[in-house]
């Protein structure tokens, strides 16, 4: 029997297979680290004296905690500060390379390691962030991991994982136009749920995925820990070997040739057989968001909130009508009534460029509603420069939204980027958890595209609105 | 870590699903560089409501925590498990967890079982009927026993051995030093690195 992409990357990192259940002993190619989850593995490792066993596999940024506007003064909250400083030191101390804020390589830990070609087919990566998933999409495997295992990976350069059972989400057929990367895995985790990828490894196919850029099946693989799996996988292909190829550390010569021949090898055989597997039809998905509080609590942006009576299940009806209470919401409500006070564009999910230009696209020449905030923050500091150079900033300034500095700003709220209790927010980040973008706010999961339109019209809405809006003006005889 | 053999406590019914790493500590308090020191920040904003549950006797010192489905999902912070131990919670039973979250609990000798939707409901009630009543966990038995009811529960045997042995992660990896060196001797060259390609294979990459 043949073995999936996800089978392969494993086998080829096997230091120790595990006997008698213990787990296998798993070499990690790449670990990325930040502020928040290290300080206390770092502490750890000098406490029992052990050192950083692999500097040439570590790298360092920082994201979660950075100010979004003048970052060239000192931040200002003390805690921030000092997380930020500890990190800096600790970079120091155990010889770690770090792109400090200020430098153009900084930005969020998931799109530093792609902007440089240290994420690569076939690699193992871990972070201690939950979205160390999106580094899937180039058909590594990478997931998330906490801070005692993160002392474990600086001290051993392996971990000792559990095997996984792997699930295919086949999704086939082509997008309409509006609908995106992001609508499919909203998509995908309203139909499984929160917890329906516990101990699977996805593995993303179909025509849907190959047709998408590599961006967009970063937006995919990111969410898979959304929908509890450990990572999510997209075999990697030309696209990916022309997204990575002259990438700053890149392999180059005849290291590029070895790696290309391997990664041809990894795509999963046609024998092989999936735990489980699922099919979506992309042809059939309208633009998505989430009305409750968690990914899972999603439907089409054309539909109602859902009467908690709606669900079978006990559990989910319970949950559904404590997330309405909290999201002040009324089942039967048409999503597309539902005023917003600010809109976020950014976050691990939907920060790249093909976020940014296709936001833009839908604003340009146009004026945001009046009473909402548009917050427009590139994930990274490249992405910002890049952005500049194609002139993004000046469409997004136009409009009325605030243009700032790389990090994860609203998504999570830990510098100052956050809600203000009972504000509505359309975002296209990864969690509406109660409280997520500041205590008492309420977040509506969206694509680039849906924010873009929320915020020209201030209620949640999709582009197939502001056409339809323009072809009713036309036929008045306004424009 | 300390070994665990049996932990009593009062049971903590804390009658959710879905309470995600976010809910057991807000990211606010995630700004900070110790390890400990985080019991006020456990489920910080369900504990402005002096109704919710951890803040009633008995359960202000903690005790077993019993949840719903999908607890410990989101976020990989390991505060999570930091903040359920500096608060008193010594175990916690549910019939589905977030893997990292479980993960996490299993490095930091905080013990995670999975029991059946029925055994949750069955706990809750016995809490509801005589709150302050205990569950007595066993880790060799796998067993969580109240009022007179014992409740198998799962948890797997690597890291039950770790938890009743007390054993250290990274000390039990470096036992594998002469594997993890012959692994890296065979690595390919083309394999990331943080650090500069050589300027050679730069040269060759540009032609």
């Amino acid at each position: 029997m043949g073995k999936t992409l996800a089978e392969k990357v494993w086998d080829d990192h096997v230091v120790v297979k595990g006997e008698d259940g213990a787990p296998d002993l798993i070499y990690i190619d790449l670990h990325l680290v930040h502020e928040v989850t290290s300080p206390q593995a770092f502490d750890g490792l000098r406490q029992a004296g052990r050192g950083l066993r692999r500097t040439d596999l570590t790298v360092a940024t920082e994201d979660h905690n950075t100010p979004t506007l003048d970052i060239d003064k000192p931040i200002q909250d003390p805690t921030s500060r000092k997380q930020i400083e500890t990190l800096r030191q600790n970079a120091a101390e155990f010889g770690v390379r770090i792109h400090s804020l200020g430098d153009k390589e900084q930005g969020i830990v998931h799109l530093v390691g792609p902007q440089l070609g240290l994420t690569l087919p076939g690699v193992t990566v871990v972070c201690g962030d939950s979205h160390t998933s999106t580094h899937g999409a180039f058909g590594a495997m990478a997931f998330g991991i906490g801070t005692s295992e993160v002392e474990h990976v600086m001290a051993t350069q392996t971990l000792p994982l559990k095997p996984f059972k792997t699930m295919a989400i086949n999704v086939e057929g082509e997008l309409r136009p509006g609908v995106t990367a992001k609508d499919i895995i909203l998509a995908v985790i309203a139909k499984i749920g929160t917890g329906g990828g516990a101990g699977y490894v996805f593995e993303y196919r179909g025509s849907a995925i190959r047709s998408l850029s590599i961006e967009g099946r970063m937006t995919i693989c990111n969410m898979s820990i959304e929908a509890g799996a450990r990572a999510g996988m997209v075999a990697p292909d030309e696209t990916t070997f022309a997204y990575v190829k002259d990438k700053p550390h890149a392999p180059k010569g005849a290291d590029w040739d070895a790696a290309l021949e391997y990664w041809k090898t990894l795509p999963t055989d046609d024998d092989a057989v999936f735990d489980a597997e699922i099919f979506i039809d992309a042809s059939e998905l309208e633009p998505f968001v989430t009305w409750g509080t968690n990914p899972g609590q999603g439907v089409s942006l054309s539909g109602e909130v859902p009467a908690p009576e709606s669900f079978d299940d006990p559990t989910d009806r319970a949950a559904a009508e404590r997330a309405l209470e909290y999201m002040d919401l009324k089942p039967g409500t048409r999503l597309k009534d539902i005023a917003v006070d600010t809109v976020f564009i950014g976050s691990c999910t939907n920060s790249r460029m093909e976020d940014l230009t296709a936001a833009a696209e839908i604003i340009r020449g146009r004026k945001k509603a009046d009473g909402v905030r548009v917050l427009v923050v590139p994930g990274s500091a490249r992405v910002r420069l890049e952005a500049e150079a194609a002139g993004l900033d000046k469409v997004f300034t136009d409009f009325g939204a605030e243009w700032r500095f790389a990090g994860c700003s609203m998504c999570l709220g830990m510098n100052p980027d956050q809600l203000a209790p009972g504000e509505r927010c359309a975002s296209t980040s990864n969690r509406n958890f109660e409280g997520r973008q500041g205590k008492g706010g309420r977040t509506h999961l969206v694509s680039p595209l849906v924010a873009a339109a929320t915020a020209i019209r201030g209620t949640l809405s999709s582009p197939w609105d502001l056409e339809a809006a323009e072809a009713e003006l036309v036929k008045d005889g306004v424009a | 870590m300390e070994k665990i053999s049996t932990l009593t406590g009062p049971i903590v019914p804390l009658e959710r699903s879905n309470v995600d790493t976010d809910q057991i500590i807000p990211a606010v308090f995630l700004k900070r560089v110790t390890k400990t020191g985080y019991d006020d920040a456990l489920f910080h904003s369900w504990r402005q409501d002096p109704a919710f549950v951890l803040n009633q006797e008995p359960y202000r010192h903690g005790g077993i925590l019993v949840v719903g489905n999908d607890f410990g999902t989101g976020s990989s912070r390991e505060h999570a498990v930091w903040a359920l131990r500096d608060f008193g919670i010594t175990a916690v039973l549910g019939p589905r967890f977030g893997e990292i979250f479980r993960g996490n609990a299993g490095k930091q000798g905080l013990l995670v079982g999975k029991i059946t939707e029925e055994a949750t409901e069955a706990l809750w009630a016995v809490a509801r009927a005589n709150p302050g009543e205990p569950v007595t966990v066993d880790l060799e038995a796998r067993t969580a026993t109240a009022a007179g009811v014992s409740h198998p529960f799962e948890i797997d045997d690597y890291t039950r051995w770790r938890l009743l042995e007390g054993l250290d992660d990274i000390a039990l990896t470096l036992r594998d030093e002469a594997a993890i060196s012959a692994f890296e001797a065979k690595r390919p060259s083309w394999m990331p690195t943080t650090q500069d390609r050589t300027p050679q294979a730069r040269t060759q990459g540009a032609s």
